[in-house]
């Protein structure tokens, strides 16, 4: 094989190889490093028969290789099949672990330690990462292996599993089976492991159907040429070496995340939060010259998105002047916009209007359009309401917005050109705080909350300059709508944002402080030691505030605060804050009257301890970043799951409720059911982006869902379940008469799609779990009505 | 917040049904038939005719509760209102009939009725009283949860008796396989354990095997007591010793289990009898209503 190309593609993915297919197509001199022996390893490793989906369904395909949604096998076999007609040059095995160069002259590094040069390079290796290694001579024998793809496949073996994790166990479980096998831990425990697995592999243990070796470590495997198994292992123990023959090796050590790989090849980060991405122009090329990144790696991890890239930035390697493929949906977009400019001149209107735009580089920017809204609303036209539930977020391109700042007097304060606003919903994940009016000739662009979430999380200087405007809105609005900004300047340049784990303390009962916390996101419990324990009495959802007696001149603290869940707070020092007061003795009063109330409250808590234990059991259940949670009254419920009938009635057969999982306390029982979350768990990492919140506060799963069962294993409350829809229900009367149950899918291998609450939205009249119970034991409530439940009970 | 349907509306339909009955009574008090009080006059025929209805109607409260899309009222608002109209049919049906009762087929509706009602009060007094003595006696347990420790506990015990032998080792296995819970209807509602056990009866010279009855592991906990009180090997007795904890904790668990399988059958029972004397109401108020205008 020569070794000096045109192109040299890393990674045999969607994008890798919708790149190889171009550059094949095209005659390109190109090869295509694969670390493994077959193609798009990761599809490779989708369980047998998966539906994958061809999200997002707006965007064209652009590639010489077919996808279309359809099963896994369908699609591997139709890349095979063009791979083989295009003429894809392949290389296996070839695992790359340096590259050095730039445009022109790149080397790059193969493990084994072949070089292989390229004027351009393309870099599509995902974030699969590789697997770690074992780390002792023999690991890359052909009976170690670091995946386990079926374990039914293997009978009557001798298997040595490695690792401490929830994989490494339930391989091993699989295994043993048919198998013999045993368990290798490098620690004296499984502190990393689900308690699930923990519970199996103790009963495994018992059985004697695993042997685990706790405390050690591999080292070195020897091939038998004889005798009744293929190698022997060599451990080292606590009680010294033991030898194990073994058949086969299952290493389950993680994977390398590639950040540092990708690092050592010169590419930057504009950050070190996890989840950033490599800088990038629009043409997909790094800060090295030539090296250019696409597909996950680059922040596209969807299937479609990535093979366009492959194709695209094969055209830009030859200098073709190609229109990106969103140009149509761009142009689209722009249509009804007052500005005679093309798509790319709108672009950079829109980004050189918009303040907190500007430091977004442009692939990332148009990105952010493409998932944006562009509205053009009438004067006076209502934006979002107060107490609307929506988390976008809006930038004023041309004209202005009205805000209302005070719904008693209706007062507005006006936000122009260039600015933005929404932004308390999207960092609070509560209710809209204020009603939105347009204004005259108004242009304005709405960015949907994960989008954002992006930007943040990607972009520092996008984050400080929302912050600085959300802390001077936030001050502005919760305490001196009727000061001028300037009046606030003072208060503003001295506060500050803080954050803080689960559990973490603010402050402390009986220390002394003077700072107010306003909680922007989270929420907080207020506790104090009463007859030698800890009492919780109130609960604090982001809006709210706590400390303020420091501020007004008590400095000694009379209770702990504490976050509930991850949480962030203003934090306003007491001097400027006092002079504030002093200038207006209105807000004084009312920020003594609120501290009155609460006091009031916590006197009332007090007087019953087991209120503040029920309380703090309802915060140990994680409802404080509830915002809606189904409780149900122990004491009233007769057990006859009507709720959860009505729920699978009317919700295709499945019911997104589980009456008697769940603990309880008190007769109060918290079923496992949605309690849409404030930053809902379930949204953190869904590819099609189908999980989102209504106006009106549920969390619901779009049809675009495509069954990848992310947001079933990131809600830590076990909501969401993978589930067919559709069968059939049966009439009224032959329920009645006859008692017929909901008719399940008949095809067994009909796609699985995530399921939960959806709080009945299509429904009019509510949750159809609560208006089907006949004895009023089941009720849908608030945090903000926590504590009258508390004083109820 | 939380409400009993008892108490829905500030007992609107409480009130409703009493002005029902009271109206009736003062009706019936006022009214000065021809002849004796019966369903003839016109009086009896209007609360005749409401009671019908009211009968009707009641029935349709089994409609109402699986018409999940239904937005006619909530469920709870219906069975606030089911209770308390089907008590005052109570009165008003009994008025009805002006008293006058032979054996015919009049008589039976009045009876099966009153039959309905009644074992409709008793609903609502288990419906008041179960639910929470049903939370008392799980003490924070699911059934899952209970029968997936027992399960624990089997699988500990057998793995103990494995280092005691004969006869401990035959009759804990045996106690594990003759677990038996639930059963008919009878079974459930008495809460009788019919769990077995195989025991070894000692008639001095041969061993003979005998299956005997085990409420709650009780004499699997006796044998394996009279085993410790004879064992002289301080080893065996070490493992009896956790073998007779292990069990005492099962038995807690089944009597737990027993109990919330009763009381959750006492709490349904009745609707076995509530339904069936329904459908036995309606077909003869179709009789009673055919047979009057028939003769009329």
């Amino acid at each position: 094989m020569e070794n000096r190309f045109e192109v040299v593609i890393v990674g045999s993915g969607p994008a890798g190889l919708s790149a190889a297919g171009r550059a094949a197509e095209l005659g390109l001199s190109h090869v295509l490093l694969e670390s493994t022996t077959h193609l798009a390893n990761t599809i490779q490793r989708y369980q047998k028969g998966k539906h994958v989906m061809a999200e997002p369904g707006f965007l064209p395909l652009r590639s010489s290789l077919p996808f279309d949604a359809g099963s896994r096998e369908d699609i591997l076999a139709g890349w095979l099949q063009n791979a083989k007609a295009l003429g894809i040059k392949v290389a296996w095995n070839a695992d790359v672990v340096a590259i050095r160069g730039q445009r022109g002259d790149f080397a790059l590094e193969t493990r084994s330690g072949k070089i292989v040069h390229a004027a351009h390079v393309v870099l599509a290796i995902g974030l699969q990462g590789n697997p770690r290694k074992l780390g002792v001579p023999g690991e890359d024998q052909p009976f170690v292996q670091y995946q386990l793809d079926d374990p039914d496949e293997y009978q009557n073996e001798s298997i040595m599993v490695v690792g401490a994790g929830d994989s490494a166990i339930e391989n091993a479980l699989a295994l043993s089976r048919h198998n013999q096998v045993s368990l290798i831990n490098r620690r004296d425990e499984f502190a990393r492991a689900k308690e699930g697995n923990l519970n199996l592999l103790e009963e495994a243990i018992e059985r004697g159907r695993i042997r685990v070796f706790f405390n050690s470590s591999l080292r070195h495997i020897e091939t038998q040429e004889s005798g009744d198994h293929l190698a022997q292992v060599t451990l080292t123990t606590g009680d010294g070496e033991v030898r194990v023959p073994v058949d086969r090796i299952i290493a389950r050590l993680g994977a390398i995340p590639p950040r540092e790989f990708v690092e050592s090849c010169g590419i930057r980060f504009p950050n070190a939060a996890a989840n950033a991405v490599p800088e990038l122009t629009h043409q997909y090329e790094s800060n090295v010259a030539g090296l250019y990144v696409i597909g996950a790696l680059a922040g596209y991890p969807l299937i479609k998105q990535a093979m366009n890239q492959g194709y695209e930035v094969i055209e830009h390697i030859l200098g073709r002047d190609i229109k990106p493929v969103d140009h149509d949906l761009l142009a689209e977009k722009f249509a009804g916009l007052p500005f005679a400019l093309d798509v790319e001149e709108t672009l950079e209107r829109i980004k050189t209007n918009v303040l907190c735009f500007g430091p977004v580089n442009s692939l990332r920017f148009r990105e952010l359009i493409l998932e944006s809204e562009i509205h053009i609303p009438k004067e006076g036209e209502v934006i979002f309401s107060r107490n609307d539930y929506t988390n976008s977020f809006y930038s004023v391109v041309e004209g202005s917005v009205e805000v209302v700042i005070d719904e008693a007097t209706g007062k507005r304060v006006r936000i122009g050109e260039g600015h933005f606003f929404g932004e308390m919903g999207l960092i609070s994940g509560r209710r809209r705080n204020a009603t939105v009016y347009a204004g005259r000739y108004c242009v304005l662009v709405e960015t949907p909350r994960r989008t954002m979430l992006r930007l943040l999380s990607s972009v520092d200087e996008v984050r400080r300059r929302i912050d600085q405007v959300f802390i001077l809105r936030a001050i502005h609005s919760q305490f001196a709508p009727n000061s001028s900004l300037e009046d606030l300047s003072d208060l503003v340049n001295s506060a500050e944002l803080r954050q803080y784990a689960p559990g973490e303390v603010l402050f402390a009962e009986g220390e002394s402080g003077d700072e107010l916390h306003l909680v922007r996101r989270g929420s907080l419990t207020v506790s104090r030691y009463l007859h030698g324990r800890e009492v919780v009495l109130s609960y604090v959802p982001a809006g709210k505030y706590v400390g303020e007696m420091g501020l007004l001149g008590n400095t000694r603290r009379t209770a702990s605060v504490r976050a509930v869940v991850p949480t962030e707070t203003v934090v306003m020092k007491s001097e400027p804050f006092l002079a504030l007061l002093e200038r207006d003795p209105k807000l004084k009063e009312q920020v003594q009257l609120q501290l009155q109330s609460r006091l009031r409250a916590n006197a009332s808590m007090e007087a019953s301890s087991e209120g503040g234990e029920l309380l703090s059991f309802l915060m140990r259940q994680g409802l404080g970043e509830a915002t809606d949670v189904l409780l149900i009254d122990e004491s009233l419920c007769v057990r006859c799951d009507n709720c959860e009938t009505a729920c699978a009635s009317t919700h295709g057969g499945t019911s997104r409720l589980n009456r008697e999982a769940g603990p309880s306390y008190a007769s109060i029982h918290v079923p496992t059911s949605c309690r849409h979350c404030e930053h809902p768990h379930c949204m953190k990492d869904c590819p099609p982006d189908a999980i989102s919140r209504n106006a009106s506060g549920e969390v619901v799963i779009a049809d675009n869902c495509i069954g990848c069962g992310n947001c079933e294993s990131n809600c830590p409350y076990g909501v969401i379940q993978m589930a067919q829809i559709g069968g059939s229900q049966p009439g009224l009367w032959s329920r009645v008469l006859f008692g017929a149950e909901h008719k399940k899918v008949k095809d067994k291998d009909a796609p699985k799609r995530a399921v939960k609450c959806d709080m009945c939205t299509s429904l009019k009249g509510g949750p159809a779990c609560v208006r089907a119970c006949p004895t009023g034991a089941a009720v849908r409530i608030s945090p903000e009505q926590f504590i009258e439940l508390v004083q109820e009970n | 917040m939380h409400g009993s349907f008892l108490s829905h509306r500030g007992g609107f339909w409480f009130w409703f049904a009493l002005a029902l009955v009271l109206l009736s009574v003062l009706a019936y008090v006022w009214h000065e038939p021809l002849g004796v009080p019966n369903g003839g006059t016109w009086l009896g025929y209007t609360l005749g005719t409401v009671a019908a209805l009211l009968i009707v109607w009641l029935t349709l409260f089994g409609v109402r509760k699986r018409a999940y899309y239904s937005r006619l009222g909530s469920v709870k608002g219906w069975l606030s209102a089911h209770v308390y109209l089907g008590g005052s049919l109570l009165v008003l049906g009994t008025l009805h009939s002006g008293f006058q009762f032979g054996l015919n087929v009049h008589t039976l509706a009045w009876l099966l009725m009153v039959l309905v009602i009644v074992s409709g009060f008793y609903g609502v007094w288990v419906y008041w009283r179960y639910p929470e003595r049903i939370t008392r006696n799980r003490d924070g347990m699911t059934r899952e949860i209970i029968f997936r420790e027992i399960a624990d506990i089997d699988r500990k015990a057998s793995l103990i008796v494995e280092g005691l032998g004969s006869p401990a080792d035959r009759m804990v296995i045996s106690a594990i396989q003759l677990f038996s819970v639930g059963g008919g209807a009878w079974r459930q509602l008495t809460g009788r354990d019919r769990s077995r056990i195989i025991v070894a009866l000692d008639n001095s010279k041969k061993k003979r095997w005998k299956q005997v009855a085990n409420p709650t592991q009780q004499r699997l906990l006796d044998e394996l007591t009279g085993l410790l009180s004879r064992s002289a090997d301080a080893q065996e007795a070490a493992l009896l010793q956790e073998l007779i904890d292990l069990i005492s904790r099962k038995a807690r668990l089944m009597r737990q289990l027993l109990a919330d399988i009763r009381l959750q059958g006492l709490m349904e029972v009745w609707l076995y009898c509530h339904i069936p004397l329904t459908i036995a109401l309606l077909a003869t108020l179709i009789a009673h209503i055919v047979s009057v205008f028939f003769y009329w």
